[in-house]
């Protein structure tokens, strides 16, 4: 990645009851998502990126564009950056209809093509039929939508996204996770997406940064992240791993498809993937269990070979997760203590992972 | 049936619906960036602006009535500037009485504008500067529409307190018919002249007109509200 064409954001924030401290280097492409609990300072690092909140000391860039140097007193406004916004809670403004809301920033927007740009975002977003409309008719998800095609429209080299479907139930948030994911395969526009939702990282991260208590835990491409014991990115029953693949075959008899990725492959559910379709897989640490030999007499039909890495205490201290080694790729097991010590696992040690379950994402 | 409204009657209705019509408006213009710095500040001198601005709401209107008929006399700091503009003195005029009336109404259109500003948060203008408008472009396009209802309910509290005020009218109009003699006080001259027919029938037409002015608007800020929701 060049210095010149990623985000580049260093900062401090103190407040009466907080501190943000932050030096970041983000890639020019993909979504990244800020990842934390609630009060470790996600959402305060992406206002001020936007410029909703003035950082004391502060370093913003994104590609050639200075947003914000104190060194060299350079302090650009919201409103003459470059970027779109997406608030937690819908925000179309109640006076507009749909389709003035969504025409709001592209009539003070003077890039060439932004009509065609806004045509396009109420298409991958799946409005049309809406603009006539006036926000107070929508559903939470209709105008969550409104407010993602609206901050597109202006085709903004930033798009933040501050837990746009943290307000939603959890049926509105399966329906605007397939946008979202079309978004980010078919625009070319770099992401930063705040969010506490384990579930969130797995379906849309490229790349991770980990906050708590106002500072950068870890960051980098997800799958390294998530697949750390160290510091567990993601603790309790949502720690898990995830693998890029691309679908091998199908068997149409018993509806499975077998995905590789490098280290292996799994047999998964079949969801009417064409062969050769590039997946991401979600194995989660609670669904692998490990045994010494290769075991056929077993329901489970994912058995990969492995070498135990490194083993680390798990939230309660019955448990261990374990790090397990499959040729380029990792896996996260969880097991309890006694099973440690039962097995004789250390590392380097060799075993067989077996798998229960695989989510296929996307 | 012949109603009993003579000349001086009409005069005196001309010049309330005049005086309210005019107080409203300049309320309005006035009211609102008060209202908006108001809701929008941290200023340490937001709370005494503040209540400065509430200050009409409390005070007895003969007090009010009173200190203004000396800042505008001929030896009062107002007067003295107005004297040196060539204005003359205000006192006993029309303007000297509208001025009395935009103070005198301040705080029934600042409080339900800047109640409005303050009840729709930051959140609006901030979407607004994320789609490229500045603070002035948002205020006009974001924030003015969205306190329509407030800005609404204070045009009609601003009509409603003029056309009933009285003391302030006494004090600082004085009661010259064509000039400050508005239907307040010339019901007061009827009483005093003990002519209980015309005051009936002046405050008879006081009453219904004000309720059906009320009526009016605020039906139709019922029809905004749906509109607005």
């Amino acid at each position: 990645m060049s210095t010149k064409e990623g985000l580049r954001i260093r900062l401090s924030l103190t407040r009466p009851d907080f501190a943000l401290q932050v030096d970041l280097d983000l890639p020019s492409t993909g979504i990244t998502v800020l990842y934390g609990a609630s009060g470790s300072g996600k959402t305060s690092l992406l206002r001020c990126v936007a410029g909703l909140e003035r950082p004391a000391d502060a370093l913003v860039r994104v590609g050639r564009d200075l947003w914000h140097d104190d060194a060299r007193g350079v302090y650009v406004p919201t409103w003459r950056r470059d970027l779109g916004y997406v608030f937690q809670e819908a925000s179309l403004f109640e006076h507009l209809s749909v389709q003035e809301n969504l025409s709001y920033g592209l009539n003070r927007s003077r890039k060439a093509g932004a009509a065609q740009a806004l045509l396009r975002a109420i298409e991958l977003l799946g409005i049309g039929h809406l603009t006539r409309r006036h926000p107070g008719s929508l559903s939470g998800g209709e105008r969550q939508r409104v407010a993602i095609a609206r901050a597109l429209a202006n085709q903004p080299s930033l798009l933040l996204l501050d837990e746009p479907l943290a307000s939603l139930d959890m049926a509105r948030r399966q329906e605007i996770l397939p946008w979202l994911e079309s978004m980010r395969d078919e625009l070319y526009i770099p992401m930063l997406y705040v969010t506490h939702s384990a579930d969130e990282v797995a379906r849309l991260a490229d790349h991770l940064v980990l906050l708590a208590g106002g500072c950068v835990k870890a960051h980098g491409p997800a799958q390294d992240v998530l697949a750390r014991v160290d510091s567990p990115v993601i603790v309790g029953e949502d720690a898990g791993v995830l693998l890029y693949g691309r679908v091998l075959r199908r068997d149409t008899q018993w509806h499975l498809s077998e995905v590789g990725f490098p280290g292996g492959a799994l047999w998964v559910r079949d969801t009417h993937l064409a062969v050769g379709q590039q997946v991401r897989l979600r194995v989660l640490a609670r669904d692998i269990s490990i045994t010494i030999h290769e075991t056929q007499d077993t329901s489970i039909q994912n058995h990969l070979k492995a070498r135990v890495e490194t083993i680390v205490d798990d939230v309660h201290p019955s448990q261990a997760l374990v790090r397990l080694r499959c040729g380029e790729s990792v896996l996260l097991a969880r097991v309890t203590k006694r099973a440690v010590s039962a097995l004789n696992l250390s590392a380097g040690k060799a075993v067989w992972a077996q798998i229960k379950s695989v989510a296929v994402i996307e | 049936m012949n109603i009993p409204l003579n000349h001086e009657a009409w005069e005196a209705i001309a010049l309330t619906l005049e005086l309210a019509a005019s107080t409203t408006m300049i309320l309005l213009v006035v009211a609102t960036p008060l209202a908006w710095w108001l809701s929008q500040t941290q200023s340490r001198w937001r709370a005494p602006i503040s209540a400065l601005a509430t200050l009409p709401l409390v005070l007895p209107p003969s007090v009010l009535g009173f200190y203004l008929l000396v800042a505008m006399g001929p030896q009062g700091p107002l007067g003295q500037l107005t004297q040196a503009l060539g204005w003359g003195v205000l006192s006993f005029t029309f303007t000297g009485l509208l001025i009395g009336s935009v103070i005198f109404s301040l705080p029934f259109a600042v409080q339900p504008v800047q109640h409005a500003f303050e009840s729709m948060g930051q959140r609006p203008m901030e979407v607004a500067f994320t789609l490229g408008a500045g603070p002035l472009d948002a205020f006009f396009s974001v924030a003015l529409p969205l306190a329509r209802p407030g800005l609404i309910t204070a045009a009609i509290l601003s009509f409603s307190h003029t056309v009933g005020e009285f003391g302030v009218v006494l004090m600082i109009g004085g009661n010259i018919p064509g000039s400050t003699r508005v239907v307040s006080t010339q019901i007061y001259g009827h009483v005093e002249a003990m002519e209980y027919a015309q005051a009936h029938w002046l405050a008879g037409c006081m009453l219904v007109f004000s309720f059906a002015v009320l009526l009016a608007l605020s039906m139709m800020r019922k029809r905004v509200g749906r509109v607005l929701p």
